[in-house]
């Protein structure tokens, strides 16, 4: 724990909050220094951890990864660049059995959500103390580490697929063809309105989705860890290990879950007739 | 847990991610892959062409070694026969040889025994006659019965 006098609930509460910079009410920028100020920026505000660790995890990602497209051998593949292509191959797969139209951006877009999503969610098994703790002996108040538990990451991330969504709806099936979709299906135009209403939170419900159902699935996981942590150290390790174990499996699941989406979501938004 | 520019900023972040992933990332990878895999698919046919090539080669120097086996053995017998009819030949003329140099001899010796058989009988008959002569001498002219005697050892 970050300090002996702290209760379990602030513990948690702690946990929680993110590294916030932002406009006070005052209009001066400067750190949260409470979770109550983070509160009053509204808005006009940055997770800085959460921008940050998302920000180095895909930046890992696209190093490592560029580094050995760089380094490409035809006749005598790294084991590195082994592991990179099985990974390519993966995605190719999943791409082509889901995806039926011709998009050069949809692979590229399915590998960098896969692997971003994992590194992110993969700081979840980072013990849920150590970072914040160090990061308090460095003077920062407030760190989390998993930018996965962050909506704005998710929310970030499905809204980048809902711009691409209705930007593909609009392109391979015409402005008339996608509002056409939106209102005259299922019911034929006499239905109009319920129709448009049924697509509407069908189209909407997308990317909510996407940015839920992820940003749960870590947030629900990273509390389970806390509230481990909040157990005698000695006994910790027999709940936090299988846990972890545990959670291996919903990193990639969830990873995965997203990137099919993904794909399907493009797919739907390439299909012309309906 | 509030939604603040970090969306913002984690869209546009998201964006140049996956522009950077498109731009370097993917295609290089995807490429070489490509390539590997034809270059693997032309080895594998090329492989099976040299195969092939093989096959057809051995099948020819087999065909190759057998005609020229059953040229050899046409050589052969031809030189067989050939060297037959030489012998054969070699065989007549040395008959014919021999039986003109046996006609030959035979023909000397004839004349040989033609001419011995005169001698003996020209010095019997004069030794006959020496004999006759010296019994004789004084009864019978010799002069008179020359003819008698000449006749008598002509027909010895």
């Amino acid at each position: 724990m970050a300090s002996g006098e702290l209760t379990s609930g602030a513990y948690i509460k702690h946990h929680l909050q993110n590294l916030t910079y932002g406009k006070f009410p005052d209009g001066h920028w400067g750190f949260a220094e409470s979770a109550l100020e983070a509160k009053e920026m509204g808005f006009m505000a940055f997770h800085v951890d959460t921008l940050g660790f998302s920000f180095i995890l895909g930046a890992l990602f696209l190093f490592f990864f560029a580094r050995a497209a760089k380094r490409a051998s035809i006749d005598a593949p790294s084991g590195f660049q082994n592991f990179v292509e099985s990974i390519i191959d993966f995605i190719d797969e999943n791409v082509r059995g889901s995806f039926s139209g011709k998009n050069p951006m949809v692979a590229p877009l399915a590998l960098t959500t896969f692997i971003w999503i994992i590194l992110m969610n993969t700081m979840d098994l980072v013990p849920v103390d150590w970072l914040p703790s160090l990061a308090g002996a460095l003077g920062i108040h407030f760190l989390k580490v998993v930018p996965t538990t962050d909506p704005n990451a998710t929310f970030g991330m499905s809204i980048g697929i809902f711009i691409l969504i209705l930007y593909y709806s609009i392109k391979e099936k015409g402005l008339g063809g996608f509002v056409g979709e939106l209102t005259l299906h299922p019911f034929g135009k006499w239905m109009l309105p319920f129709n448009f209403f049924l697509e509407g939170v069908n189209l909407l419900a997308k990317p909510v989705s996407l940015a839920l159902r992820l940003f749960g699935n870590m947030y629900a996981g990273e509390m389970i860890f806390i509230l481990i942590a909040l157990l005698p150290f000695w006994i910790q390790w027999s709940l936090s290990l299988p846990w972890a174990i545990f959670h291996i499996l919903i990193v990639l699941l969830q990873a995965f879950i997203f990137m099919t989406l993904v794909i399907v979501y493009m797919d739907m938004a390439h299909q012309k007739e309906h | 847990m509030n939604i603040n520019l970090t969306l913002i900023g984690q869209t546009i972040m998201f964006a140049m991610f996956v522009l950077f992933c498109m731009k370097f990332v993917w295609p290089p990878l995807v490429e070489a892959m490509a390539a590997r895999k034809k270059a693997i698919e032309d080895g594998l046919k090329a492989a099976e062409l040299g195969k092939e090539e093989h096959a057809l080669a051995q099948k020819n120097a087999e065909d190759l070694i057998e005609s020229t086996k059953t040229q050899a053995a046409e050589i052969i017998a031809n030189a067989d026969k050939q060297a037959n009819v030489m012998i054969d030949k070699a065989k007549g003329t040395a008959s014919e040889e021999a039986d003109k140099i046996k006609a030959h001899a035979k023909s000397e010796l004839d004349q040989e025994v033609v001419k011995a058989r005169n001698e003996l009988k020209n010095q019997v008959s004069t030794l006959v006659m020496q004999g006759v002569n010296s019994v004789l001498e004084k009864e019978v002219d010799s002069k008179a019965h020359k003819d008698m005697l000449s006749k008598l050892s002509q027909s010895l």
